[in-house]
């Protein structure tokens, strides 16, 4: 079972020492639970609107073609057949960047995406959807649609990408290459560099240098809903649109770019979402259903099948790392250096930026240099996945970190621990660390019991690996309005992908000194409340959990207010403490009196917090496996798994261990199994959950999630975010582990039986 | 497009009558037909299991099952788990152990546990782990799914 290790300064939640918090550190049950355990959560595509039509997209079997001609007047022939759209039905916004709140796009990319127009980039690439009255007469139509195609040869891998003579995606791409651009068009959409010291000194100090190269493969979110849009374009010119999303004001923003409406025409309502890991913020249905409701005047929900997720969706990049470590010899990293290409897919801007910040970002790296280049091949656009770019670049600074510890003998968790970045250590990519707790997490599994417990038997081995995401804050908002019976009604603007909405509101009662049951959690619509980005960057529980407090602050201002005048007393001789309004002489209202009063006359109490915090506080974890890899067949058990975290304060200590554990496992498939098979032509020849095998229940031990706690001192209780960093340390820890068990390096992932079987087969001849 | 044909079967305990087209899967009459929207799709070719509900009491993926293979069948689906006052013990054990996140692998994790302890009340942790080995979930890793199960078998022994 998992177990909480604190900061004993700063000794909280649910440690031994006195309790800080009433509320913070508990466990209850979500809000929106029993809605989810009996069916009747509403998830995008459950929506059932009067007089509904079906959608579906057609999409390109070719994985580079030029698009001759598109022909629709067979399908729109068919009985059944509302209408037909295209690229010609998108508004064209122009070559123009647009910031989604965790990174921004290219708008013209993006129109290109949702429907492609002179060019189909990718298998799966959108070229026409057709709204008709059920989903098999829409279905039947788009192979009614002609497109005459000419085939292009496709370009699918980071390495050949990047060659001389490589087929071109774009004739419009050059190289930003270390800020001047190239003399001809290239795939390489950026060449960037981060550098700090003196690399040729540091390297002259090591005693050890280890240098070697690592492929890894796209991978899928695997989010089990896939993509859905309903939307209706009213006469009067009014956009509604129902969608799973991470953000819906980033819906709004991008379908009224993409279908030319002012943004206050577009109103997004976001249903519940069945996962998204980074993948459900990007439209590719919404303005879809958008343009087919425009010509149909009717609404129109389309869905994607599992293939269409697979082919048509952004994954996350496979790519090609280079890492050269020195280590002096009293076992201290002296300089390092790593060159990072990763996929970008279709369109410029994979993350190979944050991939590269990532890289030494678990070291003090005094010498450093780091390269990044962003490469464009006929793959779906790639889009976030949980630490987008991190893990990537883990697994070969994590395997090299091992090898030099194998080299040098020395324990692998004490050379993290002294080399670990701490409190004003200098990243390579220049900022300076503020209070972290890496060390923490190292020296939480120095203590644990897995690490204490010797692994026997053959071809077992135990591996550690440590990884950094950065968090972020952003900008949310949230109402909270004070009901006469004691409650509070909590509107926010953060799609709940994971029990959110709980954790925020547990913020806004452990300020008011109220129980979590006592607020009762809604997300908005883009009508209903402020401003607030997407769920995503570990942002949710720290900024909205912020506005939510700075909300209840506002509540307990307006209710020492009415206090005073109920008391006549000035209003500065009112307090707000220990759940109530306490005044001069002993008076006291506890919250629900207080409550009570406040609709009889007077204003209504409303509470508004709006946020846009800057210090998230990074999160650190360091993770332990054990495995068991079978000689013959090449296949890799996970034994047991440790992963401990800094989360900074737990708000609700048991969805911060399903964040560990679910994002652990992903780690795990993304280590063991997970990757696009390709063809020769291009084509992707396992989309369905068969052949792309995520891990299953019987794959797995239970997951053992330590969570660390020092707290983040940018944040009134101490958050820093929690979701992403778990996917980080796992294929790595996984690799330094099978090395271990069979002595085998493995470079690249997955490290699926096939390749632990051709390894071990190399080392016996 | 073949005529529409008429079901008749027992759908959460109600007889039921309703039209589907022959090529439809009982997924999608429930969903659209019957507007029973609780049963989720994740794939539409039998390998995630969001989509399980109970046949004569039997784990079926109804999206490899046609509608028409319902006619005079038991069927059951996660709105048809709890009593008609409160929750099933198994749905209250999800929810105390926090075992959902995104919650749209939760209907048929629940249907496909209360198929497991109609059979085998007291299953390992092994026993747990394959008969929900065709679940699949992305959000949680599995673990508390896994002890959810053992304490809705507990739960359900303490109940009878
Ligand atoms: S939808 Fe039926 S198994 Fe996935
Ligand atoms: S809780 Fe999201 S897939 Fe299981």
């Amino acid at each position: 079972m998992a177990t909480v290790e604190q900061d004993l300064a700063t000794a909280g939640s649910n440690g031994s020492g006195p309790k800080k918090y009433k509320v913070i550190g508990t466990r209850p049950i979500r809000h929106d639970g029993v809605d989810k355990v009996t069916g009747r959560a509403q998830y995008g595509a459950d929506i059932r609107l009067t007089g509904m039509l079906a959608g579906v997209v057609l999409r390109s079997p070719h994985a580079h073609a030029k698009i001759l001609s598109i022909d629709v007047s067979k399908a729109l022939a068919l009985p059944g057949v509302r209408a037909v759209v295209t690229n010609a039905d998108l508004s064209d916004p122009g070559d123009r960047m647009c910031e989604l709140g965790e990174g921004a796009v290219n708008l013209r990319h993006l129109n290109h995406n949702i429907f492609a127009k002179d060019k189909a980039l990718y298998r799966g690439h959108a070229i026409a959807a057709v709204a008709a009255d059920n989903i098999h007469i829409a279905e039947q139509a788009t192979k009614l649609i002609d497109v005459k195609y000419e085939l292009l040869a496709p370009v699918v891998d980071v390495v050949a990408a990047m060659q001389p003579g490589a087929p071109l995606l774009h004739a419009d791409v050059y190289t930003d290459d270390l800020g001047e651009k190239s003399a001809q068009p290239s795939n390489v959409a950026r060449h960037f560099r981060f550098e700090q010291g003196d690399i040729a000194k540091g390297f002259a100090q090591a005693a050890c240098i280890i240098e070697r190269e690592f492929h890894t493969a796209t991978v899928h979110q695997g989010y089990i809903e896939p993509q859905n849009a309903t939307a209706f374009w009213s006469a009067d010119g009014q956009i509604t649109v129902w969608t799973s999303t991470q953000g819906s004001f980033s819906v709004r923003q991008q379908v009224a770019e993409l279908v030319g409406a002012p943004i206050s025409r577009v109103k997004v309502i976001p249903t519940e979402i069945g996962g998204g890991f980074g993948g459900k913020i990007r439209v590719y249905l919404e303005p879809v259903a958008a343009a087919l409701s425009k010509k149909t005047g009717r609404p129109v929900q389309v869905l994607m099948s599992r293939a269409d997720v697979f082919e048509g969706t952004g994954p996350t990049p496979g790519s090609f790392i280079k890492v050269k470590l020195g280590v002096d010899a009293h076992g201290m990293i002296v300089a390092g250096e790593a060159s990072l290409a990763y996929e970008a897919g279709a369109y410029p801007g994979s993350p190979v930026g944050p991939g590269a910040m990532c890289i030494f970002s678990c070291y003090n790296v005094p010498n450093g240099r780091v390269d990044g280049y962003d490469v464009c091949v006929n793959k779906p656009q790639t889009s976030a996945y949980r630490a987008p770019g991190a893990t990537n670049a883990a697994f070969a600074m994590e395997t090299v970190v091992d090898e030099v510890c194998q080299q040098l003998d020395l324990d692998p968790l004490e050379f993290r621990r002294r080399n670990a970045a701490k409190e004003g250590v200098r990243r390579v990519d220049g900022p300076v660390y503020p209070k972290v707790g890496l060390v923490e997490t190292i020296e939480a599994c120095q203590r644990s019991e897995h690490w204490n417990t010797p692994l026997e038997g053959p071809n077992r081995g135990r591996g550690v690996a440590s990884g950094f995401w950065f968090n972020c804050g952003l900008r949310s908002s949230c109402s909270a309005t004070v009901n006469p019976d004691g409650t509070v009604a909590l509107v926010e603007g953060s799609t709940d992908i994971g029990g959110s909405r709980t954790g925020i509101a547990m913020q806004l009662a452990e300020t008011l000194g109220i129980a979590a049951t006592d607020v009762v959690p809604t997300v908005g619509d883009t009508d209903s409340v402020g401003y607030t980005d997407v769920t995503g960057g570990s942002r949710v529980t720290f900024a909205t959990g912020w506005a939510a407090y700075l909300a209840a602050l506002d509540i307990q201002q307006q209710l020492c207010a009415r206090a005073a005048d109920e008391w006549d007393v000035p209003a500065e001789a009112v307090t707000y403490a220990e759940g109530g309004v306490n005044g001069p002489e002993g008076r006291r209202f506890s919250f629900a009196e207080i409550a009570a009063k406040v609709n009889a006359h007077g204003d209504p109490v409303v509470g508004r917090g709006s946020a846009d915090p800057q210090h998230c506080g990074g999160a650190f974890a360091t993770h332990i496996v054990d495995v068991e890899v079978d000689p013959e067949l090449g296949k890799v058990k996970v034994l047991r798994y440790t992963a401990a975290q800094d989360v900074g304060t737990a708000i609700h200590p048991a969805y911060v261990e399903g964040q560990i554990q679910g994002g652990v496992v992903q780690g795990i498939g993304w280590g063991l199994n997970e990757e696009y098979f390709y063809d020769v032509k291009g084509v992707m020849r396992n989309s369905t959950f068969l052949d792309y095998r995520i891990p299953t229940c019987l794959d797995l031990p239970m997951i053992d999630a330590l969570i660390v706690e020092v707290p983040n001192p940018g944040h009134p209780y101490g958050v820093r975010g929690v979701g992403e960093v778990p996917i980080v340390p796992p294929p790595a820890a996984l690799a330094n582990a099978i090395a271990q068990a069979i002595g085998i390096r493995m470079t690249q992932l997955p490290m699926s039986p096939p390749r632990i079987v051709h390894e071990i087969l190399k080392k016996n001849v | 497009m073949a005529k529409k044909q008429v079901v008749s079967a027992t759908i959460n305990g109600n007889a039921t009558e309703f039209l589907c087209e022959p090529r439809q899967t009982l997924l999608e009459a429930l969903r659209d037909n019957l507007d029973l929207t609780g049963t989720k799709e994740g794939c539409s070719n039998g390998n995630c299991g969001a989509c399980t509900v109970l046949l004569d009491g039997h784990p079926v993926v109804s999206c490899l099952v046609l509608a028409m293979e319902a006619e005079g069948a038991e069927v059951t689906t996660i709105e048809g788990i709890a009593p008609s006052e409160g929750l099933d013990p198994i749905q209250q054990a999800f929810l105390e152990n926090a075992a959902l996140q995104c919650g749209i692998c939760t209907p048929g994790f629940i249907v496909a546990t209360k198929a497991l302890l109609d059979t085998n009340p007291s299953p390992t942790e092994n026993e747990v782990r394959f008969a929900l080995a065709n679940n699949l979930c992305r959000c949680t890793g599995y673990d508390k799914i896994v002890r959810a199960v053992l304490d809705a078998a507990e739960r359900r022994k303490a109940s009878v």
